[in-house]
């Protein structure tokens, strides 16, 4: 139970003054509690106040008569911010101050994802696969440890494409973040490490757009740029194009790879939300080695071009 | 100590016939228990019970499981109800609350709208260190005020899952008001999911919970903004559908605990006057409340009497409450509608002369869009302003010199305007009366004459996308400072709203009153709804020493960071 006497205390320290604008005088110690006449603020009920009376006010530049006059909102100083802690007084000061690290912290938010964006089957002539991309973070709302897969492979055969990327996220803004971190390739040629730098956010109108760069521990450098947009037909059904396009600072030889543009890659999903967590969808894939690259494809006896009917499931989890 | 409970553990068979687990209602909730005593009146109803009122009352938190149809959670019980018991006291006494928490883990009561001393006001880390599991604790105050308020918990989101409960004070005078019965009336929403795995959801999507968004089906049909709009505002960025963050997707909204198959029912006879104690008690809802076919008179909001106002329906925000006086001269059934603003869901209650009796359930109304008035640039607001200085940026932080830059700051309003005449959110073009605040009158004259001397701006600020929300840019957990005031003086507060959506700010242990209309009877309140691009102000004598909390009362709001605390301390820098 409260303390009686903190009680008194504490009532005498506030008691109600009614303050007029004044000078300020910065600095003060507010937890040093002056003794004034007590009195009983329980009831919080409206005192009679006391009409300010004029006052000089040549002290404060930028306004006008005394408000009391002519009705108009005075320009005082605010007060001294305070450090004491009033609560302390009548409870158990470590229980308040174990409360208060906890109540400070309650905005705090920190939470995590994990979206497998797409998971689908793909039907090719000749020879089907399947392919995934899956986002998740885990952390706050400015920084977030991201983590992002993809690939894609062919059935019967080994996997053709699968890389992992992790990276420190940052919001430099209410729209874009930045990406630093890694990516590591599990390719069926030799495996590649790479430092992964770029932009990721939501461009005006809606579309989702990512820019990285990677530069591998070889130090071959590319690029990737990649853009998508959710278009509701209802509230249900939604249509959505994607597009990427990666670029080659170099040639990479034992990769496959030219200079220049290595490839494109359009798709059109059209997904139906039974709920957010869990949409199947149907659509279209359209890959194009383009370049030195569909060159090297074409030598190597693959088709550079394919277009693929996708069906799969959007999910989280 | 009045605590004789009388549960009705009748179960209401509910839906698809399916035995539903019906919760445990006070008797003040229970369907068609004919008003409560009290008042001036004679009663034609009688007492109930289920009432706690005295100098003593024992409240006991406890986990309980809560169904509304067919859906059931876990949930947080007050004397194992949900509602809480109607605590009904009177101007003048003193009471003692012994709380204790059944819970595993800690709990507390903030008495929503009593002037109580700042130590007794029940928020963990402020004003007192919190009920642990298994304690029991004395809230002690005098009761110095009368009228419709609430309790609820102000801690881990209990006040979502059941813990909140209606407040009456008798005044210690009659009162002028004539009525013949009465009754609370507790809007509320409810969700089977947690409002943390809610909030999870938000902070990955935006729009979750969203299901009445634009589509190009509606573009092709000619329905919500055209082709050039939609373009506009796609190229900011915004939603105008962006009404409410939590809807009747995962809702079920409810009066006094009952949904609308449940048909809460209140029995009257014809040509009385019928009291009605509307409690908003929603976690995330505002509502829009009418009586179709009766008008509403407005006597009270907030507890405060106002002067008696006639209006057809009332958007009721969060944590708000009104008292209204209806006459139902026919022996017909009304119905008690109480619509989300995103026009997701409803609730129908019925106002009946015998049980049984009910009326059509009204369709939903078609779901508002927000317009360039809630961005804070209504272009009629300008003609003939020198726009030069004026930019019409949608980010520009010189308009708001007070907000710190940041990604969780994605608008600035240009230009906020004062809304407090506006009608809320999605009834502009309604045909009937619509209250505003700007009607809104004290019946008695406002307690402090005095014209404040200084004023703060607090914006409120958020990136809707992110599900980030603050106050000045700033969250508590960023290390943002508190609001300091002198004991005793008079303050203009000018609440600035940067966000497309309408924010019920709450000060705790004060009224407020707002700046409208001429001074002397302005309405005084402890919670007031700040429109999209809106600005409210407000003249606050901070009377009350202590420490306090100073919030958005959209529960997952507060959560994220709509929240600051204010000091009321001694002058102690000598007189001027």
């Amino acid at each position: 139970m409260m303390s009686l006497r903190a009680a008194i205390v504490f009532a005498a320290a506030t008691a109600a003054t009614p303050t007029l604008a004044q000078d300020p005088h910065a600095g003060h110690d507010m937890s040093q509690m002056q003794g004034m006449e007590g009195m009983d603020h329980a009831a919080h009920q409206p005192q009679p106040v006391p009409e300010p009376a004029p006052m000089d006010h040549s002290a404060h530049a930028g306004h006008g008569a005394a408000p009391a006059v002519t009705g108009e909102v005075g320009t005082a100083p605010p007060p001294t911010l305070p450090t004491d802690h009033p609560a302390d007084a009548f409870w158990d000061p470590s229980r308040m101050a174990k409360a208060r690290e906890a109540f400070a912290d309650e905005d705090r938010f920190t939470g995590n994802a994990l979206i497998a964006d797409r998971m689908e089957y793909r039907a090719v002539k000749g020879r089907d696969g399947y392919a995934w991309q899956a986002m998740g973070w885990v952390g706050g709302d400015i920084d977030r440890l991201s983590f992002e897969t993809e690939g894609e492979g062919a059935f019967g055969g080994s996997v053709e494409t699968a890389e992992v990327r992790a990276a420190w996220r940052h919001a430099l803004d209410p729209w874009w973040n930045l990406e630093l971190g890694a990516r590591q390739d599990f390719n069926p040629g030799p495996d590649r490490t790479y430092a992964v730098v770029g932009i990721e956010g939501l461009a005006p109108y809606w579309f989702e757009v990512g820019a990285h760069a990677f530069v591998s521990t070889k130090g071959d450098v590319h690029f990737r740029l990649e853009a998508e947009h959710d278009m509701r037909l209802t509230q249900r059904l939604i249509l959505q194009p994607s597009a990427e396009i990666d670029l080659a600072a170099q040639d990479v030889p034992e990769l496959g790879i030219g200079a220049g543009f290595e490839k494109i890659e359009l798709g059109a999903r059209l997904r139906y939300e039974f709920v957010r967590e869990f949409a199947p969808y149907v659509g279209v894939h359209w890959e194009r080695k383009l370049g030195e690259t569909a060159r090297l494809s074409r030598a190597s006896g693959d088709a550079p071009s394919a277009v693929s009917a996708v069906i799969g499931i959007r999910a989280w989890f | 100590m009045t605590n004789d409970l009388l549960i009705n553990r009748r179960r209401l068979l509910i839906g698809s016939g399916a035995l539903a687990m019906a919760p445990l209602f006070p008797a003040w909730a229970q369907s068609a228990h004919g008003g409560h005593s009290g008042g001036s009146a004679a009663m034609a109803g009688r007492n109930t019970g289920g009432t706690l009122s005295g100098e003593t009352i024992a409240l006991t938190i406890g986990a309980a499981r809560y169904a509304v149809g067919k859906r059931s959670a876990s949930a947080v019980a007050v004397n194992g109800t949900i509602p809480a018991p109607l605590i009904r006291l009177r101007e003048g006494q003193n009471v003692r609350i012994a709380v204790t928490n059944h819970l595993q883990e800690q709990s507390s009561i903030h008495w929503h709208g009593l002037l109580v001393p700042f130590h007794m006001d029940g928020v963990p880390g402020l004003s007192f260190p919190g009920i642990d599991p298994g304690e029991n604790f004395t809230y002690a105050f005098p009761v110095s005020q009368s009228g419709t308020y609430w309790y609820h918990s102000h801690s881990g989101m209990q006040e979502a899952t059941g813990l909140y409960g209606p407040i009456v004070i008798d005044p210690a005078i009659p009162d002028t008001v004539a009525y013949d019965r009465e009754y609370v009336l507790m809007l509320a929403d409810w969700s089977p999911v947690h409002p943390h795995i809610q909030l999870k959801k938000l902070k990955t999507m935006g729009g979750y919970y969203n299901w009445q968004r634009q589509t190009i089906g509606g573009l092709i049909a000619g329905t919500d903004q055209s082709l050039k709009e939609r373009l506009e505002w796609a190229n900011m960025r915004m939603d105008p559908t962006d009404i409410s963050d939590v809807t009747g997707a995962t809702y079920s909204y409810l009066i006094n605990g009952h949904d609308t198959e449940a048909n809460w029912t209140a029995l009257f006879a014809p040509g009385e006057r019928i009291r009605l104690r509307i409690i908003n008690a929603s976690a995330m809802t505002n509502f829009n409340l009418r009586v179709p076919g009766l008008p509403m008179t407005v006597v009270a909001a907030d507890g405060c009497n106002v002067q008696p106002v006639e209006a057809d329906e009332i958007q009721i925000a969060i944590a708000e409450t009104y008292d209204v006086i209806v006459q139902p001269a026919e022996p017909a059934a009304f119905g008690i509608v109480a619509e989300a603003i995103d026009r997701s869901g409803l609730v129908r209650a019925t106002l009946a002369p015998q049980i049984g009796m009910s009326t059509p359930v009204p369709t939903l109304r078609k779901r508002p869009l927000l317009t360039m008035r809630d961005m804070g640039m209504d272009m009629r607001d300008m003609e003939g302003m020198d726009m030069a200085g004026h930019s019409m940026a949608m980010r520009d932080f010189s308009a708001a010199p007070g907000v710190k830059k940041g990604p969780g700051v994605a608008t600035i309003a240009p230009m906020p305007t004062d809304r407090l005449a506006d009608r809320g959110t999605g009834l502009e073009d309604e045909d009937h009366r619509v209250l505003t605040y700007s009607e809104l009158r004290a019946r008695d004259a406002n307690p402090d004459p005095r014209t404040p001397t200084r004023q703060i701006d607090v914006n409120l600020t958020a990136n809707m996308e992110l599900y980030m929300w603050s106050i000045d840019g700033e969250t508590i957990s960023d290390g943002a400072a508190p609001i300091p005031f002198r004991t005793g003086e008079r303050v203009r507060v000018n609440l600035i709203n940067h966000t497309m959506m309408p924010h019920p700010i709450h000060l705790h242990g004060h009224f407020f009153e707002l700046v409208t209309g001429e001074p002397g009877n302005r309405p005084r309140k402890h919670t007031v709804n700040v429109l999209p691009g809106g600005k409210v102000s407000f003249d606050l004598t901070a009377d009350a020493p202590g420490d306090w909390a100073f919030h958005c009362h959209m529960l997952l709001h507060m959560h994220a960071g709509m929240m600051r605390v204010v000091t009321v301390r001694a002058d102690k820098e000598g007189a001027a």
